[in-house]
């Protein structure tokens, strides 16, 4: 099959170019980046993807809380002549058994739409201001869960990657919501201490102070992914923050960076399950 | 009716911008304030169908898992005071048009209402109105573009802030073009310059009346049939277009200087320091040129590979940054994208740069009346350039903040925006502009509204307690995001032939400056869209609304650029046309209300003639202590402000999207060493990088701002190198900020020498290091007046700087890497106290300024570039403020390893300096690196000749050890060398304020 996937952009959103680069170093066949006005506008549509990309941004300058504007519009934007909205898309593209990432404010998009943790359409947790009051640009160490069903974490172990947001502590309707996340292993990634492996609410390794440390969510299907840091921003050995320390002889082997692993495991998985 | 919604965290829900407020007013109020929790409100002028108002109140405006809402009454609340804070009438309101927008979703084809933003602070404490109030005009709000209201628990729960009524402008004033009058004496018509905020001296307005006199000139206006007369458009015109912002009079004026008695003219220092300069390095460099358009358009612009060019520049929005520090930032940031943007056919925009120069934040005493404390400057400016920068998803990858207690008067706020623009575009230079006659004018963007009215000729004099507040504009990220979305797209279809900005002087300039592409424009002020009606056509000609470029349009391409204008939701507009007729034609309803010959707009100003004199200051030895304390003296240097980490600005600014960062401005084992300059790649799929660094040192000024200028372009190029680039391929912009060097300024003669100083140092290094100035600006009214006192900034030059880095694999930081890793150092230290950090902590003065041996430098930079080409290098950093030992210690915490070093090692060429001279002394053209013991020999073998020494090792212990005269040590843990770095300037969240 001819892997397609598209990234969103327009709006506010600002990784979209190097979120493209990342897929396309996972090996995807196609990769388009495309306008939010031309998808309501009827230019394309979704049908087309197995793999949506939501980029990290400010969609509509996070003014009313962070893509709190951009879900708005996606809810009630109206489609243009002949097209469905862009929710009836997103259900289609899903229940083809595609999948889509939220990476930072996509991941904030995917929230509020009511996307994550269950494909409800009805906000059960939200990303808020982080504890300190303050955006951040740190890296981080995560830890996946290898019992979480998510298509794009799989293998991770630990890796480092950076966040670079100002809302990013994750809030649960309720118990029930947090008892679901839990047991449905639906938190893929958790802040840890890299000095002893444990997740952390400590500040500054987790950057925001999310409770559990969680840093991502997943659907129970794993197909629906949200994460805060952002793993295209880790493409290259070089774009790690200490990467003059730890390639000090000469470059590695591999000069990919690990971020594309989240990349490669979903376009992988796509490839072998999709349709 | 006012419909009104509040939307705040829910009473068990934490508040963190709540707990921020609280933080910073109980540090104002010390137990006095218990909690502040934060509420947003929502106004509109209009009623809204229910089922519309609960949609729009639930989805858009609250969060439904942590918020509350209420509708046309509180939410409840036991606060004791309440303070509401709002925008005044016509100040952007980012927040309340995203809301509309929201809102315009659920109102199809019908008419959607304003909507009014604000934020409510609900106090728990202890205080009495007065303090109340103070919290609230010093921090929770600016007066100058806020309303503040005030309501005691009592006072609320009666309703009486529900009737505030929302901040409509209503303006009942009928737009018309007046008659300006230029009759009188030179003392009228200076003073109907000031009261017209014009900025022209009564010699200029007495030429512009001459020309109008021409009977030439009146006979072309009766024919267009405008009449004789000058009309205010006309005259506001020529004003911002001959302002000193636009113009550069001082830069261009003929100057007598006199030094050591002789007296010579110099022709424009402009022409005769900047220009020549490049001039003379493209002709040198020949086919190897790296400029590809220099000092014709927006920013200059070099070479990077084959297919893509370089374009850099850097401003200054110091003026509006000393009124409202936040919105004066923000416009400062968002404004210097559009240039990069608005140069050639557009560039891809790729990183931003800061550089601010402020007073003291923990200044105990008031600042004088007029002038807004300097902590709040510095939380504004770094609020605004936040907001800008990762708003607009563009990383902030260089900068640096300097304290000086004389910026108090005008904080300086530089800041630049570099990008990327395709050498070829449709097969042609990407980096021209194609504007031909009968091109249509576009403007694209926002609207027009009153704010940033005389921007231009405000920056153009001094501050007063009467300066207008219609300056101050409030940028908007999200508004131009999608005009750039737009018009990239557009650049890549060929929908246009040339677009410019729309700053400084708005329509005026922008049009005006594109129309000497094709010979001239005719417009219609009345097709521009308005913010609001009752603007005259002279405020829409010259309003630096925001997020605005103008854009020359084919007419065989209008509808396609219209069409695709307004798919990606971005408003344009066609004002009119591009012409050959050589006037400015500017209409309003079809009307012509001005015409002003091109020709005479942009070069009829008069040259200034200008006389400074330079006197040496007289030479000054310092009474150096006997047995200097070196080992405290070292911690109270690493803690002085100019040196001290600047961790808490880089973390807040996003300096890695576009992911494509290499070396991060913290680097290191903990990643919080500080990094000499940045590293990035412009492509995502190539490893071939560009740096980017600064030099800049104020307190040289004090004794010579030649000396000041030399060294801030050796500083730039020293950091540049020594984080990995290029030498040969370095270019530079100058940015002077200067205090006025005209009279009536005291002193100017002096300071106006300094100016002429530092620009021969600056074209005198520059041709050494054979780098050309691609771009500048200078800003030359940074004074203050209080009273009959006068607070003047002290001379300074920013030189920022861009080169590349052949194969970013080999870039190298600053961080000692392994333990037995060798340690040299590279340059002479010599005998230079003269404004070093090191005298300003001990209150002493030397007139020994550093002094840069360039030829000599440049021979040491080409070879240590070369060595590190061929890996040879493991650590390299630039030894500056606080000179070698504040450098060490750097590299030492940076890679949390320790270091052994002798002093006696380090390369001199005089005897007998003092243990303090070698280790605090700043000697340009220095650095400290580390090398791995098998890679020495060959690291030594390349910088034979050069003065090079090694000086010690690196370490597995946690100290810092220096062996010093008479056989002693002096040793520093790691930890306290850390944490008198860290510390000054970690401002917890407590100081914030915003």
């Amino acid at each position: 099959m001819t892997l397609r996937a598209l990234v969103l952009c327009g709006n506010g959103t600002n990784c979209e170019i190097e979120t493209a680069h990342a897929v396309r170093l996972a090996g995807a066949d196609e990769v388009n980046i495309l306008s939010v006005w031309e998808l309501v506008a009827g230019h394309d549509t979704l049908d087309a993807y197995q793999l949506l990309c939501l980029p990290g941004g400010f969609l509509d300058g996070d003014h009313l809380g962070s893509a709190r504007a951009g879900a708005f519009r996606f809810a009630h934007g109206r489609p243009a002549a002949g097209r469905d909205p862009i929710r009836v898309q997103l259900d289609r593209l899903l229940d083809a058994g595609g999948a889509i990432i939220g990476i930072c404010n996509g991941f904030q998009l995917l929230v509020k739409l009511g996307l994550l943790p269950t494909r409800a359409w009805e906000p059960r947790v939200t990303l808020t201001h982080n504890l300190n009051g303050r955006f951040e640009d740190r890296w981080v160490t995560l830890q996946a869960d290898p019992e979480s069903p998510c298509i794009f974490t799989r293998g991770i172990g630990s890796i480092d990657l950076p966040v670079r947001h100002g809302e990013g502590r994750l809030v649960a309707l309720d118990d029930a919501v947090r008892d679901t996340i839990r047991d449905g292993h639906l938190a893929p990634l958790v802040y840890i201490d890299p000095a002893t492996g444990a997740p952390t609410e400590a500040y500054p390794l987790n950057p925001n102070g999310s409770p559990g440390g969680v840093a991502a969510l997943c659907d129970p299907t794993g197909r629906i992914f949200g994460l805060m840091p952002h793993p295209e921003a880790f493409a290259h050995y070089t774009n790690h923050p200490r990467w003059t320390r730890d390639f000090l002889e000469g470059p590695p082997d591999n000069e990919e960076g690990a971020g594309i692993l989240l990349f490669r495991n979903a376009v992988d998985w796509l490839r072998r399950n999709h349709g | 009716m006012i419909l009104r919604i509040e939307a705040g965290p829910q009473p068990h829900r934490l508040d963190p911008m709540g707990k921020k407020a609280c933080a910073t007013a109980a540090g104002e109020l010390p137990g006095q304030v218990d909690d502040i929790r934060v509420v947003r409100v929502y106004t509109v002028d209009s009623e809204l169908p229910g089922d519309v108002l609960a949609t729009w109140s639930r989805g858009a405006l609250s969060d439904p898992i942590t918020d509350q809402v209420s509708i046309n009454g509180h939410l409840p609340t036991e606060a004791d005071w309440i303070v509401e804070v709002d925008f005044k009438p016509g100040v952007t309101d980012n927040e309340g048009r995203t809301a509309r927008e929201a809102l315009a979703l659920l109102l199809p084809d019908r008419p959607v209402p304003a909507v009014y933003f604000g934020l409510q602070y609900r106090i728990f404490g202890r205080l009495d109105r007065a303090q109340v109030h103070r919290l609230a005009e010093d921090f929770f709000a600016n007066t100058l573009i806020q309303r503040i209201r005030i309501a005691s628990r009592a006072e609320f729960q009666s309703g009486q802030m529900l009737r505030a009524n929302p901040p409509v402008v209503r303006i009942t004033h009928e737009p018309r073009v007046r008659a300006v009058s230029l009759e009188g004496d030179d003392a009228a018509l200076e003073a109907l310059s000031r009261q017209n905020v014009w900025a022209l001296s009564a010699a200029e307005m007495k030429v512009v009346r001459a020309w109008f006199e021409r009977p030439e000139v009146k006979d072309a206006r009766r024919r267009a049939g405008i009449g004789e007369a000058l009309t205010d458009v006309e005259m506001e015109c020529v004003a911002q277009s001959w302002s000193e912002h636009c113009k550069h009079k001082i830069f261009s004026a003929n100057i007598t200087y006199t030094e050591d008695g002789k007296t010579e003219k110099i022709p424009g220092l402009y022409k005769s320091c900047i220009q020549a300069t490049t001039k003379a390095i493209r002709e040198r460099d020949g086919e190897n040129d790296r400029c590809l358009s220099v000092f014709v358009d927006n920013a200059g612009v070099v070479r990077f590979d084959e297919e893509h060019g370089l374009v850099f520049k850097v401003e200054t929005h110091n003026s509006p940054s000393a009124l409202d520090p936040y919105g004066g930032a923000l416009t400062g940031i968002v404004g210097v994208n559009r240039d990069p943007f608005g140069t050639g056919m557009g560039a891809e925009l790729l990183f931003n740069t800061d550089v601010f120069c402020l007073a003291d934040p923990r200044r105990e005493e008031p600042p004088p009346t007029g002038l807004l404390h300097p902590m709040r400057i510095l939380e504004g400016v770094r609020t605004g350039v936040e907001h800008g920068g990762n708003q607009s998803g563009i990383p902030t990858i260089n900068g640096s903040v300097v304290f000086d207690d004389r910026y108090i008067g005008k904080p300086l706020v530089y800041c630049g925006t570099g990008g990327v623009i395709p050498l070829s575009l449709h097969d042609r230079p990407g980096y021209r502009k194609y504007v031909q006659a009968g091109d249509l004018v576009v403007m694209v963007g926002g609207r027009v509204g009153m704010d940033g009215i005389h921007g231009a000729t405000f920056s153009s004099v001094e501050l007063s307690e009467e300066s207008p507040s219609s300056a101050v504009q409030i940028g908007d990220p999200i508004t131009q995001k999608r005009m750039f979305d737009f018009l990239l797209k557009a650049r890549d279809a060929g929908l246009y032939s040339g677009l410019t900005d729309n700053g400084a002087g708005g329509l005026s300039s922008s049009v005006g400056e594109m129309a000497t592409f094709s010979g001239g424009a005719d417009i219609d002020l009345a097709k521009a869209p308005l913010k609001y009606a009752g603007l005259d056509p002279w405020e829409i000609l010259v309003s630096e609304s925001q997020e605005r470029m103008t854009v020359a349009v084919p007419p065989d391409r209008v509808d396609a650029f219209l069409a695709m204008s307004r798919l990606m939701n971005v408003e344009s507009t066609v004002l009119g046309t591009f012409t050959d007729s050589g006037t400015f034609t500017v209409r309003h309803d079809g009307k012509v209300v001005a015409l002003l010959d091109l020709e005479f707009l942009h070069n009829g100003l008069p040259r200034r003639e200008l006389a400074a004199t330079w006197t040496p200051p007289a030479p000054v030895e310092p009474d150096l202590p006997a047995r200097p304390d070196l080992h405290g003296l070292l911690l109270r240097l690493l803690s002085r402000l100019n040196i001290a980490s600047k961790e808490y600005w880089v973390r807040q600014y996003d300096h890695e999207v576009k992911g494509r960062s290499v070396v991060k401005p913290l680097c290191g084992a903990n990643a919080q060493g500080p990094s000499d300059a940045a590293v990035m790649r412009p492509l995502v799929d190539s490893l071939r990088g560009i740096v980017v660094s600064h030099g800049l040192v104020p307190r040289y000024s004090d004794i010579d701002a030649g000396a000041m200028a030399a060294a801030s372009v050796d500083e730039a190029v020293r950091n540049a190198v020594a984080a990995g680039g290029d030498p040969a391929t370095f270019s530079a912009l100058d940015n002077f900020c200067w205090p006025d060097p005209i009279a009536p300024a005291p002193d100017h003669e002096r300071k106006l020498a300094g100016l002429v100083r530092a620009n021969r140092a600056l074209a005198e290094v520059c041709l050494a290091y054979n780098l050309p100035l691609i771009s500048g600006k200078d800003s030359m009214k940074n004074d203050a007046r209080v009273g009959a006192r006068w607070i003047s900034v002290p001379p300074t030059l920013l030189v920022s700087l861009i080169g590349i880095v052949p194969d970013v694999r080999r870039a190298v930081t600053m961080d000692f890497k392994r333990a037995g890793h060798l340690v040299y150092a590279l340059g002479f230290t010599r005998r230079e106290l003269g404004g070093s950090e090191y005298l300003a902590e001990l209150g002493l003065a030397s007139t020994d300024v550093p002094v840069v041996r360039a030829a000599a430098n440049w021979k040491l930079y080409q070879a240590l570039h070369a060595a590190m080409g061929r890996g040879l290098l493991a650590s390299c950093h630039d030894c500056s403020d606080g000179g070698l030992g504040v450098a060490l210690a750097e590299s030492a915490f940076a890679g949390a390893l320790g270091c052994a070093v002798d002093l006696a090692q380090v390369p001199v060429d005089a005897p007998d300096l003092r243990d303090d001279e070698l280790l605090f002394s700043e000697s340009a053209g220095r650095f400290v690196v580390s090398v791995a013991p098998d890679r020495a020999g060959a690291f030594e073998a390349a910088l034979a000749g050069l003065p090079v020494a090694r000086i010690g090792e690196v370490t597995a212990a946690d100290r810092v050890e220096l062996r010093v005269s008479h056989g002693n040590t002096v040793s520093w843990t790691l930890a306290e060398c850390f944490d008198a770095w860290h510390a000054p300037l970690a401002f917890s969240a407590g100081k914030d304020r915003t």
